[in-house]
């Protein structure tokens, strides 16, 4: 497809490759952004997306090919001379710290001085003041971005990009971490700076997201260029082929055989909060799950769909009260180990920070809950963790070069398998997960989906998280909403669409959203 | 291809071959310092440290600092020769116990472990960070040590304890026995146990160990006792050595010890590193001192070159490791 365009373009990236050691992590990739106009970069996790950015943005100094500014050749060599030049980066991950002030973050390396020499804060403020003002945040620029909302700290990185007045803004995955009515705000930010010329990267794994607000596309399969075009001219099947190589089926198909035997009863599980003693994280909730289902937990963000999860994983036995049954026998539950005995397992919302050790190999991963089967008198029979967790990477078809690699070097979908198959290995009866296919990419996401319908098929019972109406949807044999603490719906498969699943979750939401303006559910449709 | 894996064996083996490479300098310098005398004798000094080091690595690896080291080395030295010479004697009961030189040796290497444990145990229930924690521990030890000796130095303590320290066994010595009966079984127990798997789980990444199901702060309670333990095995060598249980022995041996875990290539944020590594940074230590002294160079420039060798070997490591 060619772009058509009358303006040149701001930025132009010519037959770029760069390889790390002897694999092509990019080969001849050329793309256009025109200013005023948002360009979107989709592609697989591993696709070479981030490494094409960082090249842009002056991350990644030794690749091939060129880099073009208004036309002129350009090689940045580091991140701030990138930002001084009007190309700037918002980052995936927060750059922010923590206990400085917004108004010290945004003037971070760049800080207005008096005369003296000394800070000139009520300078600093007031101009801050006024960019937060136009990002519409309504927060007093003294106060350490710690105090924010992860949504809110991400207006701070946008308008740290703006104070340098950029002529090219990189985004990526600016919504993975915020609640939808920051994404709408997000979106009106992103138009009003392509009024004013500005010219947008965007990268994202949420397609639905794309056709809102980017105007053209380029999709990058294993380094290399797929196809580019205009996003009007293009379709949610069409992008996913491309990303993909293959066709997806669209949903999972379910058993329907339920058995009725239960697996876990829930009965009036509280959670006080630990920061605050008058204040519910998960207030009087009640279910049960049955051997093989699926059961999907979705509310808005803060609604307390983590909280129930670690609060039956014993994580804050202090604050937790309620009554937790496996196979009918009542368990205290008041320690990690405890819940794995009991045949629970939790795969956690951040596999960096929680699932995994980084510089750990994928083989003493999966063994990591396991080593008492695995070991005689403390010692680890290297053998048998070998066993194990090469029969869970053919099981969960991780894709790893050897299982002494270092989960550090895997994809974010690959990294997912090696928690999973951690948990697995403890041969639960209930499986929690969290958010399980957050930041991976489709063909992952639905290998994930796969595995689970398998696992519930086989008798497990299976408690799934989600900001994805669409995962919940798509997997779930029941549905419970919860919001503000509690739980207002319970669904089956049948009647949930997703429609009924927002009202349940804003049901008591409604009367004080006005006052706080806080996050809204994730509603996009997940790309596949 | 070759090229590349010449590089990686270069980078693997960087402290042998600084070793090797330190060897031959010192022996082309020095008649004196390739005789297996000299050898014998570095081993023997570097033993106290490795000994102390190994406990120090394990630490290290949890992510973890202990500063006390010195100081509980001094304190089980003095226990020890105290029990030995003296025993205890409790006059209001009219008792006296007196103690053979086992009982002696235990109650040194128990005294360490004990106040290593309390260190575990202001670090795991008190939420006191290491460095503050140790630091603390560093003079309540010699503030403990001066109240057990009176200040005094405990000395005459029989030919046993002295063959501890000096004696020769199997035509080697015994302090370099013991360090390396300690370092098999430290290199034993991260390789190839639970707990020494936990240790690196820990220092690589806390709360994905703690929600996997390790219980972290017993592994840190056991890690920080074995560092008092080992720190009392020190003391006992130190203390036969010199026949006499000194107020201040040990003074500063914990930044000998973080040096040699560091030259040694573990990293000082956790979850990496390797007990053979640390001999090695021990080892390097070691003769860099022998060979200062055997070639005259001032004690007060000994300090800088050490100094200077501690950057150098932290600066290669982290060049290493972004080449990875």
């Amino acid at each position: 497809m060619e772009i058509k365009n009358n303006q040149p373009p701001v930025l132009e990236i010519k037959n770029v490759s760069k390889d790390f050691s002897e694999v092509y992590a990019l080969k001849n990739v050329d793309m256009q952004v025109f200013p005023g106009q948002v360009a979107a970069v989709i592609g697989e996790n591993g696709a070479g997306k981030s490494t094409l950015m960082k090249i842009i943005s002056g991350v990644h100094l030794d690749f091939e090919g060129q880099v073009l500014l208004n036309g002129e050749n350009v090689y940045f060599k580091n991140p701030k001379e990138a930002a001084e030049k009007g190309v700037a980066i918002i980052h995936q991950e927060l750059n922010l710290i923590s206990h400085l002030s917004i108004t010290e973050n945004l003037f971070l390396g760049q800080e207005l001085t008096t005369k003296m020499g000394l800070l000139d804060y009520p300078k600093m403020h007031r101009k801050a003041k006024e960019l937060l003002g136009r990002l519409q945040l309504d927060a007093d620029p003294r106060t350490p971005v710690i105090q924010l909302r992860v949504g809110q700290q991400q207006l701070v990185e946008i308008a740290k990009a703006l104070l340098l007045e950029s002529k090219v803004l990189i985004m990526d995955e600016p919504t993975s971490a915020i609640s939808d009515n920051e994404v709408e705000l997000l979106f009106r930010i992103i138009n009003d700076l392509k009024s004013k010329g500005v010219a947008i990267v965007y990268i994202s794994h949420k397609l639905d997201e794309l056709f809102k607000i980017a105007d053209q596309f380029t999709v990058l399969r294993d380094g290399e260029k797929i196809g580019s075009g205009n996003m009007k001219e293009t379709s949610h099947d069409k992008l996913i082929q491309m990303m993909v190589g293959r066709k997806l089926t669209e949903r999972i198909k379910k058993k329907s055989a339920l058995v009725q035997e239960e697996v876990l009863r829930v009965e009036n599980l509280c959670f006080l909060n630990p920061e605050n003693k008058n204040d519910y994280l998960v207030n009087d909730i009640s279910f049960s799950l049955k051997k093989g289902e699926v059961l999907g937990i979705c509310g808005l963000m803060g609604a307390g769909r983590t909280e129930v999860l670690e609060a039956i994983f014993g994580l804050f036995p202090k604050y937790v009260s309620g009554k937790i049954y496996i196979e009918g026998k009542e368990i205290r539950i008041k320690s990690v180990n405890e819940a794995i005995e009991a045949g629970i397992g939790l795969v956690p919302e951040d596999r960096k920070l929680q699932g995994l050790i980084m510089n750990m190999n994928v083989e003493k991963n999966t063994s990591l809950s396991n080593l008492n089967r695995i070991s005689s008198f403390g010692f680890i029979h290297k053998n048998k963790e070998e066993e194990l967790s090469k029969y869970f990477i053919k099981k969960l078809n991780t894709r790893v070069a050897s299982s002494k690699m270092e989960v550090q070097k895997l994809s974010g979908g690959n990294q997912q398998k090696v928690v999973i198959a951690k948990w697995l290995a403890t041969n639960p009866k209930v499986l929690l997960l969290d958010e399980p296919t957050r930041g991976i990419d489709v063909g992952a996401k639905s290998e994930i989906y796969t595995l689970i319908n398998e696992l519930a098929s086989q008798g497990m019972g299976i408690i799934v998280v989600s900001s994805e109406l669409t995962e919940i949807l798509a997997i779930s044999d029941n549905i419970l909403v919860l919001s503000e603490s509690k739980l207002t719906t319970k669904l089956s498969r049948e009647e949930a669409t997703e429609e009924v699943i927002m009202k349940a979750a804003l049901a008591e939401k409604e009367d004080k959203s006005q006052k706080t303006g806080d996050g809204r559910q994730e509603t996009g449709i997940s790309s596949d | 291809m070759q090229t590349q894996n010449l590089k990686h064996y270069l980078v693997k083996f960087q402290s042998v071959i600084a070793l090797l490479i330190m060897c031959i300098v010192l022996s082309f310098l020095s008649d004196r310092f390739l005789t297996g005398e000299n050898a014998w004798n570095v081993m023997r000094q570097i033993s106290v440290n490795v000994i102390i080091s190994v406990g120090m690595t394990l630490v290290i690896l949890t992510g973890g600092i202990d500063l006390s080291v010195g100081s509980v080395l001094a304190f089980a030295g003095a226990v020890t020769a105290g029990m030995l010479k003296f025993g205890a004697e409790f006059t209001d009961w009219d008792i006296y116990l007196g103690f053979t030189l086992l009982g002696a040796l235990i109650g040194g290497i128990l005294s360490g472990t004990f106040l290593g444990w309390f260190n575990g145990i202001t670090i795991t229930r008190f939420k006191v960070p290491p460095f503050v924690a140790t630091l603390a521990m560093l003079t309540i030890a010699r503030g403990l040590t001066m109240l057990w000796t009176g200040g005094f130095p405990i000395t005459g303590l029989g030919d046993n304890m002295a063959f501890i320290g000096t004696g020769w066994f199997l035509g080697i010595p015994m302090p370099v026995w013991i360090s390396a009966v300690i370092v098999l079984a430290a290199v034993v127990l991260t390789n190839k146990t639970k707990l020494g798997r936990h240790i690196y789980a820990i220092g690589g990444n806390e709360t994905a160990a703690k929600l996997s199901g390790i219980k972290i702060k017993k592994v840190k309670l056991i890690v920080y006792s074995i560092a008092g333990a080992l720190a009392g095995v020190g003391g006992i060598i130190v203390t036969s050595r010199l026949d006499s249980a000194q107020p201040n022995a040990g003074f500063g041996f914990e930044l000998d010890s973080i040096a040699a875990v560091v030259i040694g290539g573990t990293s000082l944020s956790g979850g990496k590193g390797t007990i053979m590594g640390t001999v090695q940074g021990a080892l390097i230590i070691g003769i860099l001192n022998n060979g200062l002294v055997l070639l005259n160079v001032s004690p007060f420039w000994q300090q800088v070159i050490k100094g200077f060798v501690i950057l150098l070997a932290v600066v290669i490591e982290k060049f290493n490791s972004k080449e990875d």
